[in-house]
């Protein structure tokens, strides 16, 4: 199979996914109890009658659900959402605008979670037994911590009482420092226990046993070899991480008081402005598919036996 | 005929022993009695009302008197976070159950289905995996409305596609394995065969994947709370509570501070009674 | 002159643990291993061979302690050595060849890499020369196209080659001493005889080979010196020949009589002359194919053609990947054949509906590989034969005391009844695998290498069962199994597969004495030469 048909076919199955995550997005808002119409306008606004009707055209809210839901596919793969209800801009526009703060608190994580994770790790996985127990109470209970809490609390330790880093967004690094903590730390937890797991696992590996037949030095064994196996369940965690970033800057943007698409949504969930959900939920699918595609490329970088299958001979 | 020489597999039985509970396990049980206490009859633990404001006795620091201190209308925040117990068990708990419940009909329909049901229900599945679990509970709630039931389901829905995986992955071993296939070449009937052998080999281990969720439900229960989207103020739920005192950090740390505090030890404990669970039936299901 | 020995052990004990739970896995052992000689270590699972043979390099493990009242290694006192020690003389000077290179070398990396590790890390040659190195070690193993193949990964490479590739990896630093944990175990048949003239070649350069093998044929092969383990203690030691053809222990003795041909051919029943009367089993034209990867097409069967009759024992014989299990689903009605047919009694079989087949399905029962996973955890082993008993209509009241009558015909007491299939042990497993294959009174068997998860002395007792079963209750059998030696020993007729096709079949004797396909020929020159050897002159040696 070519390389291109190898593309080819991987995006279609990208595709896949985002346009049944926009039809189940579509579907579940169509359950939506309530007149759109006074998402739109307020719900204790005043509208006479030709008013409502009015609006319903702007909206293409009177035509038949299958039209509307062609409509949507089509503003979907052409990228526009349409008018917000709310805040009577284009939705495209809307989210544009909130994208970077959010990109900066998603990408800050994304690099320190994972750092965090292989340097605690390292440092535990040693011959004695108590770094690693130690670690292993404080990852459950940084696990088991809410990240509001968390954030909340960093807030009043060190904004609060230390005053060494500022409350709200001021713009510059200083004030991405504690929301990008909140986002990474559970994260970073996770992904040791799964780490350590791994590396464990892959010291009992029988290939291990032959490493150090060698007269291998154990650093060398322990991350020449193992370390490169206990990736391996980590990278399987590629979905859920993803979706704990994007869940999780809802949350934080909301303790740090900071702008971004997190906030959008829970505003636009709060009021109801559809188009706006329906903007967030397809980027959403999107940026989960380009991170499956790159974990894919992650996997295929790690595990040759992943890689396109050629050559196996015989003997 | 020759004895049966035991032969070394056996020797590894200790294995598949029971693991004792430990002392971390005991505690987290003690708490978690605690808990159910505080959220069946929280007057034996706190006397006083949680709703009853006093703003006289606002923001007061933690003394003898209040525990926990008061807040911003006076509320005693020990008593607050008693009551609050039983808001976020059962949003966990009753989430925990019914996305178990939904993910077992949708994963073993998939399972038992032809080759275009499993397909049609796993893209499904994978359609919604591919959401972040806050969204979809988000999108939920613009369906049930904010509140603590509305939460729930939320909550339930958020977590269903992903057990519905591991449901259908599971009955899919089992369907495929040495004893079905048993059973099959006994000529034992299929719905009998789905009774007897797939729904309890694959009930045991989602039971315990669930006991281990619990905790996470409990947190995704507050954290909806917490964004105003389940129990509303004045209900002491912990999450909510922290969205109350959340503007009052700078004078009144203890407003934020002990619910929180309850709600991590609440997911601690769940989760290390939870893996004890898991530990101990893991012999048993261990392929 | 006194030549010194590499390896020079006295009084060795292994436990791991402490306390209560401690496991003494070694006890009090002793031996020597020359240059250019070959020791074996031989005995079964569990023997402890295994933890003899880490703590040789100072890899018994974090829970081991190892005690000895001498243990020189490369002519120095290993007691004395520190990890430091341990480190320069390992691969430097005692080399490691484990069982299953496919994870005995790192999966993610290319063995080129793998090999020069070992290089580098003894600095035995400057980085620069590592490459030659490489290319230069695989052919001395015997590795085709080095170049190429040293930038491939194991996983690319076929059983054989990727053995060699471990060998040459072991060697790369110029150890005088080889350790070779069942080196051979993973390999087919073929396969294993080229990887064993390897080792012999090694030993005839100088290099001191420790063997490790549950396989009498293997040490037969390869060994100088014979050591039989049991239980953490050398129960017997001494020139292969003299151990093998003069065992003094009873437990070699037994370990003898246990290896699959060193039997005689017990007496049988005579089969069924053909036409006697109509086949229980005839299988027209057989074809499965499956789908493979990416839209390709496997073809697993490719037309196969046979009968079986009541009393009747036919062997299946076959590499893995041959086709041998997707036709025993066939047999068993789990397949449906994409071409031809299988007729049961005569009657459709293949292509009927479950509905018909259901009531039907009784008359052929399956004894599988891995009775573990063929048994739902959760049911005792009551529960286990009593499902089988009720599926044949035995009414509830009477499913007690059939299930006891059926554990006493496959030697197992009725205490067993209350366990669980995880705390039984692997030949229990398979005892109660084929009570519940008794139960619904089947007329057919499919026995799908029944025997070779088990260790040789548990086999032996199992293949004994099966036996007299068959010959008890007029059984036909379907019998799979990679393992010459084995089907020689049960069956009447054998059927040769080679990817999909049958090459050669007819009665075992005549296979076996004169083969006619080469296929047959190689599989049977993989033979171990004793077992052949006995094969040729039954009944009368050394009974």
């Amino acid at each position: 199979m070519g390389a291109v048909r190898l593309v080819a076919v991987r995006l279609v199955s990208a595709a896949l996914v985002v346009w049944a995550a926009a039809t189940c997005a579509f579907l579940v808002l169509q359950l939506i109890p309530g007149d759109p119409v006074y998402a739109i306008v307020g719900s204790d606004a005043l509208v006479s009658e030709e008013q409502h009707e009015a609006i319903r055209q702007q909206y293409g809210l009177d035509e038949p659900l299958i039209v509307q839901y062609l409509a949507y596919l089509g503003r979907l793969a052409t990228g526009r959402f349409g008018d917000s209800y709310q805040l009577q801009q284009p939705v495209a526009t809307v989210l544009a605008d909130q994208l970077w703060p959010t990109v900066q608190l998603a990408l800050g994580a994304t690099l320190l979670a994972p750092l965090l994770a292989v340097l605690v790790t390292v440092a535990t996985s040693g011959r004695a037994n108590w770094p690693r127990r130690v670690s292993a109470v404080v990852e459950l209970v940084v696990v088991s911590t809410p990240s509001f809490w968390l954030g909340i609390m960093l807030l009043t330790i060190f904004s609060f009482r230390l005053g060494w880093l500022p409350v709200a967004e001021t713009g510059d690094f200083a004030s991405l420092i504690l929301p990008t903590i909140t986002l990474a730390l559970p994260i970073a937890a996770v992904l040791t226990q799964v780490l350590r797991e791994g590396l464990l696992g892959a010291l009992e590996q029988p290939f291990v046993i032959t490493a150090r037949a060698r007269g291998l030095p154990e650093p060398a064994v322990r991350y020449r070899h193992a370390l490169r196996h206990a990736a391996l369940p980590a990278l399987t965690l590629a979905g859920w991480f993803t979706g704990t970033l994007l869940g999780g800057t809802v949350i934080v943007e909301n303790v740090f008081a900071r702008s971004g698409i997190g906030r959008v949504t829970l505003q636009a969930v709060g009021d109801r402005d559809l188009p706006v959900v329906q903007g967030v939920v397809a980027l959403s699918a999107v940026v989960f598919v380009a991170a499956s595609a790159l974990v894919d490329v992650l996997y295929a970088v790690v595990d040759p036996r992943l890689r396109k299958r050629t050559g196996v001979q015989a003997a | 005929m020759t004895t049966e020489q035991v032969d070394p597999a056996s020797r590894q039985r200790p294995r598949f022993s029971r693991p004792l509970p430990g002392p971390a396990v005991l505690l987290s049980a003690a708490l978690l009695a605690l808990l159910l206490v505080a959220a069946v009859h929280p007057a034996l633990l706190a006397a006083g009302s949680p709703t009853d404001t006093d703003p006289l006795q606002a923001l007061q620091a933690p003394d003898a008197a209040h525990l926990f201190g008061t807040d911003q209308l006076g509320r005693d925040v020990f008593t607050r976070v008693v009551h609050g117990a039983r808001y976020s068990l059962s949003i966990g708990a009753a989430a925990t159950a019914a996305g178990l419940v939904i993910a077992l009909v949708w994963g073993l329909v998939a399972a038992l289905s032809g080759r275009f049901g499993d397909a049609v229900l796993m893209r499904a599945a994978d359609a919604l995996l591919a959401l972040p679990a806050l969204l979809l509970a988000l999108l939920v709630v613009l369906i049930t409305g904010k509140g603590v039931s509305g939460a729930t389901i939320a909550v339930a829905v958020g977590i269903a596609p992903g057990f519905a995986r591991v449901v259908r992955a599971q009955a899919m071993v089992v369907r495929r394995s040495g004893y079905v296939e048993s059973a099959i070449g006994l000529g034992v009937r299929r719905p009998l065969i789905v009774l007897r052998h797939v729904l309890p080999n694959t009930v045991g281990p989602l039971l315990v994947l669930g006991t281990i969720t619990l905790g996470a439900s409990i947190s995704t229960g507050a954290a909806l709370s917490y964004l105003g989207l389940g129990a509303q103020p004045p209900t002491p739920e912990w999450g909510a509570m922290l969205t109350e005192g959340q503007g009052f950090l700078h004078q009144a740390w203890w407003i934020a501070l002990f619910p929180g505090l309850m709600l991590v030890c609440t997911v601690v404990a769940v989760t290390v009674v939870g893996r004890h669970a898991q530990a101990r039936s893991e012999g048993r299901y261990a392929s | 002159m006194t030549e010194q020995p590499l390896l020079d052990v006295d009084g060795l004990h292994v436990r791991f643990g402490a306390g209560a739970t401690q496991v003494h896995a070694v006890r009090a052992a002793s031996l020597r291993l020359y240059a250019g000689r070959c020791l074996a270590l031989v005995g079964e699972s569990g023997s402890g061979k295994s933890a003899l043979a880490r703590s040789l390099l100072g890899l018994a493990g974090p829970t081991a302690s190892v005690t000895a009242d001498r243990l020189r290694v490369a002519g120095q006192d290993a007691l004395r050595f520190g990890p430091r020690d341990w480190r320069r003389i390992r691969g430097r000077h005692i080399g490691l060849v484990a069982q299953d290179a496919l994870v005995a070398l790192d999966p993610l990396r290319p063995i080129g890499t793998e090999i020069t590790e070992s290089l580098l890390a003894h600095r035995t040659v400057p980085r620069s020369q590592a490459a030659d190195a490489v290319v230069g070690l695989l052919t001395r193993v015997g590795v085709p196209e080095p170049e190429e193949r040293a930038r491939q990964y194991v996983h690319q490479l076929s059983g054989g080659l990727r053995q060699r590739a471990l060998i040459a990896s072991a060697i790369a630093a110029g150890p005088g001493t080889l350790i070779a944990d069942e080196p051979t175990t993973a390999l087919d048949a073929a396969v294993q005889a080229r990887v064993l003239d390897l080792l012999a070649e090694l030993k005839e350069q100088g290099t001191g080979l420790l063997l490790i093998s549950h396989d009498l044929a293997v040490v037969e092969a390869l060994a100088d010196e014979v050591a039989v383990m049991r239980a953490g203690v050398i129960v017997e030691s001494g020139p292969t020949e003299r151990v093998l053809d003069d065992p003094r222990h009873d437990y070699t003795r037994e370990l003898l009589a246990a290896v699959p041909g060193s039997r005689p051919r017990p007496a049988r029943a005579a089969p069924p002359a053909p036409g006697e009367d109509l086949p229980l089993l005839s299988v027209t034209g057989a074809v499965k194919h499956f789908a493979g990867g990416r839209g390709a097409r496997r073809t697993a069967v490719a037309g196969v053609d046979f009968t079986l009759r009541a009393g009747e024992t036919l062997g299946l014989v076959g590499e893995s990947g041959s086709g041998k299990t997707t036709l025993a689903r066939m047999v068993l009605g789990l397949v449906r054949p994409d071409e031809g047919t299988v007729l049961l009694d005569g009657l459709p079989w293949s292509g009927a509906p479950e509905r018909a087949r259901r009531a039907r399905r009784r008359t052929i029962q399956l004894i599988p590989q891995d009775p573990l996973s063929a048994f739902d955890p959760r049911w005792p082993v009551s529960r286990v034969i009593g499902e089988a008993l009720a599926a044949t209509g035995v009414p509830r009241r009477d499913r007690l005391g059939h299930t006891v009558r059926l554990l006493e015909r496959v030697g197992l007491a009725p205490d067993l009844l209350d366990r669980r299939p995880a705390a039984l042990s692997g030949g229990q497993r398979q005892r109660v695998a084929i009570a519940r294959a008794l139960a619904p009174e089947p007329r057919l068997l499919v026995c799908d290498e029944p025997v070779s998860a088990l260790d040789v002395s548990v086999q032996a007792q199992v293949l004994a069962l099966l036996r007299r079963l068959q010959n008890e209750l007029r059984l036909a059998t379907l019998f799979i199994s990679h393992d010459l030696a084995v089907v020689r020993e049960v069956c009447d007729r054998v059927l040769v597969m080679k990817d999909g096709r049958v090459v050669e079949s007819g009665p075992v004797e005549d296979v076996f004495a004169g083969p006619a396909h080469p296929y047959t020929r190689s599989l049977l020159d993989a033979v171990p030469k004793r077992a052949r050897r006995i094969s040729r002159e039954p009944a009368q040696e050394r009974l």
